[in-house]
């Protein structure tokens, strides 16, 4: 039986095969571009269940290896290993390759042939009880802290009011940010929903013939409800989410850590200012927020239904009790300090991933939302309780 | 003749009114470590950056590996971006990925090669880099200063890159970590013929592996060459630079 010659479809191995031995000549460069094609001709000999009894490696034709390469070639080498005693794996042209051998002793000293400990896999079916155990005791751990959170502004808030220190520069410039810097964009929201109610309820009324109630519906809806709540939500979306990016940045960037080893106290500094700023101005915005609304209304009346202005204005004056007005406006002060807590509160639960801060920013609009519809209709059962 | 691999040519650098370099010209020859020195905000980091093209320079001409920065295109830049491995000055680890994907996020992007294969690769390369393999399933947050440093050093070595940047690569490592550090710097460049291009302070470092340098000062390169020609130029940073203590007793024993 004569040797045969088998010529892989790349030159980097040549494999030649007779009774006793396999030989395999590696050549080329063994970098990392070429590692593909070179596994590829390498998958006949991996592949091999009862390889002959004596394989031989030779290395002399290889021109270039890389740390990839040289890595390669060890896991090949153990894999042959593996598989027939070791003595008879045997590598050949070492001493020839200079170059080959002075990698070998680099990456072989740092192959300690254990292979990356592997992230064990659970039963599914166990795997989903730890999930939800796991989120369970997060959760409770998040109201733990959360709670520790408000205890803590209550504190700063008490030091404030004993010391008569409250920091009132901080405070008007975060008005300036989270109220009139979003003027335009409550401007713009009450008015349409003002529009729309009004839209809406006309083509009713008209069928009734009972166009004046316009100005009931449109004001009494905007007062009590849809100001207060969409509000909240423009502000909670706009500055809540701010909040929580903010001091989360400061937290990854250990801003905070600085802040409390000097001596400043990031609840009297940050936020209790900011807590301050939107309890401030909240109910300002919601006001703001009903008169744009009710001229919205007032529109549609006018083009509408023909009433005029001056009859709206006058109709208003007589049928708008000034209870549903407060009744708006003191949900106001809640609603902020609640959009306030949750966002610095989601803030300070950043961790020291760069994912973590938009994790945090969503899960603070949406749980600060969520509690204001929460807080309206406790609201609302008061209220309707209170006959108001 | 030793082949030229980054030619700086009147690198002029501007950040709004303020000139940080004006009329920079360096060459970095290959298989070379290459230090760049200079005084805290000489612009050392900055001129890493414009060879990497992570910043543009406001004039001036900047060659790497045969290719004009400023002029090459997008194809061009790709194939020289794997080329290059870099180590950033605070690291850079992408905090949402574990260290192991950290180093193998390039090779499972760029290349074919098998899992088992990459698997083996970030084994070896985290243990040149002196850090434990359970290192790989952690993520950036939970590891220290030092590993950090470490971790991006694995990253910028997965690729078998020709050129390697590094900035301040020894600084916040322990004494002994940095010598293997230097050691393993060594001992690529000879093997993997790598030209290595660093920002450093490390007096050790500068004596014990720094082939060439260049000092940035006034703006400009005030010595270039190797080590005995640089420390004879007259140049204040120069004097208190390798007049100080820990560089005398270094000069005194020789290499
Ligand atoms: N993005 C930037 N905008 C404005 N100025 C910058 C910017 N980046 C750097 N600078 C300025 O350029 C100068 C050089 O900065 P650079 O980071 O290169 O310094 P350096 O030599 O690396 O210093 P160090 O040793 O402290 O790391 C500094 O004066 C710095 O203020
Ligand atoms: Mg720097």
């Amino acid at each position: 039986m004569g040797s045969k010659f088998v010529r892989d479809e790349s030159t980097f191995v040549e494999t030649s095969e007779d009774s006793a031995s396999l030989r395999l000549f590696l050549s080329g460069e063994w970098t990392l571009q070429n590692l593909p094609d070179i596994e590829s001709s390498l998958k006949s000999v991996k592949a091999l269940k009862h390889p002959a009894k004596k394989i031989e490696l030779d290395v002399s034709g290889i021109s270039l290896i890389d740390t990839a390469g040289m890595i390669l070639f060890v896991q090949t080498r153990n894999d042959l290993r593996k598989k027939i005693r070791k003595q008879n794996v045997v590598v050949r042209g070492v001493r020839a390759n200079s170059e080959f051998s002075k990698m070998f002793r680099l990456v072989y000293r740092h192959m300690k042939g254990e292979a990356l400990p592997e992230v064990h896999q659970r039963h599914p079916f166990i795997a989903f009880f730890e999930h939800i155990g796991r989120r369970f005791f997060e959760a409770l751990d998040s109201m733990l802290l959360f709670f520790d959170f408000i205890g803590r502004t209550y504190a700063a808030l008490w030091r404030d009011l004993t010391h008569f220190s409250f920091r009132i520069r901080e405070i008007s410039n975060l008005v300036k940010k989270t109220g009139v810097s979003s003027l335009p964009i409550i401007g713009v929201t009450t008015f349409l929903i003002g529009v729309v109610i009004a839209f809406q309820s006309a083509v009713q009324l008209q069928q009734y013939g009972a166009n004046i109630f316009i100005v009931e519906i449109v004001s009494i809806a905007i007062a009590r409800e849809l100001s207060p709540i969409i509000t909240s939500i423009v502000v909670a979306g706009r500055s809540g989410s701010a909040f929580t990016a903010q001091l989360g940045a400061m937290k990854i960037t250990e801003e905070l850590d600085a802040m409390t080893v000097m001596g400043f106290d990031i609840f009297q500094f940050l936020i209790l200012p900011r807590t301050l700023a939107l309890i401030i101005v909240l109910p300002l915005l919601i006001f703001f927020g009903d008169i744009v609304g009710i001229f919205g209304g007032m529109l549609v009346a006018k083009f509408q239904l023909g009433i005029t202005p001056m009859s709206f204005v006058e109709r208003l004056h007589k049928v708008f009790a000034m209870r549903h007005f407060y009744a708006g406006l003191i949900k106001g002060p809640f609603f902020a300090a609640t959009i306030a807590a949750i966002g610095c509160f989601r803030g300070l639960q950043v961790t020291r991933d760069t994912e973590s801060i938009g994790r945090q920013t969503t899960f603070s609009v949406v749980n600060s939302i969520f509690m204001v519809i929460i807080i309206d209709a406790v609201f609302s059962i008061i209220f309707t309780e209170l006959g108001i | 003749m030793k082949r030229a691999l980054i030619q700086v040519r009147d690198l002029v650098t501007q950040f709004g009114e303020r000139v940080i370099h004006d009329g920079v010209n360096l060459t970095i020859y290959e298989g070379e470590i290459y230090g760049i020195l200079g005084g805290s905000g000489s612009g050392k980091t900055t001129i890493l950056r414009e060879l990497i093209t992570l910043q543009h320079p406001k004039s001036g001409k900047i060659e790497v590996l045969g290719q004009d920065i400023s002029k090459a295109p997008h194809e061009a830049m790709r194939k020289l971006r794997n080329k290059w491995g870099v180590l950033f000055q605070f690291g850079a680890l992408f905090t949402s990925l574990t260290i192991g994907e950290n180093i193998a996020v390039k090779l499972k992007e760029y290349t074919r090669i098998s899992d088992s294969l990459i698997k083996d690769i970030i084994a070896t390369k985290l243990e040149m880099v002196g850090l434990d393999l359970s290192v790989a399933s952690l993520y950036p947050s939970e590891l220290s200063g030092g590993m950090i440093k470490r971790a991006a050093l694995a990253r910028a070595l997965a690729m078998d890159p020709r050129l390697l940047f590094l900035d301040e690569p020894t600084s916040g490592l322990d004494p002994i970590s940095a010598e293997q550090f230097d050691n393993l710097i060594v001992q690529l460049k000879n093997l993997l013929r790598l030209t290595i291009v660093m920002v450093t302070h490390d007096i050790d470092s500068i004596f014990s592996v720094v082939d060439r340098m260049a000092v940035l000062g006034d703006k400009k390169v005030v010595a270039e060459g190797s080590i005995n020609e640089v420390a004879q130029t007259d140049h204040p940073f120069i004097r208190q630079f390798f007049g100080g203590n820990r560089a005398m007793i270094r000069r005194k024993h020789g290499k």
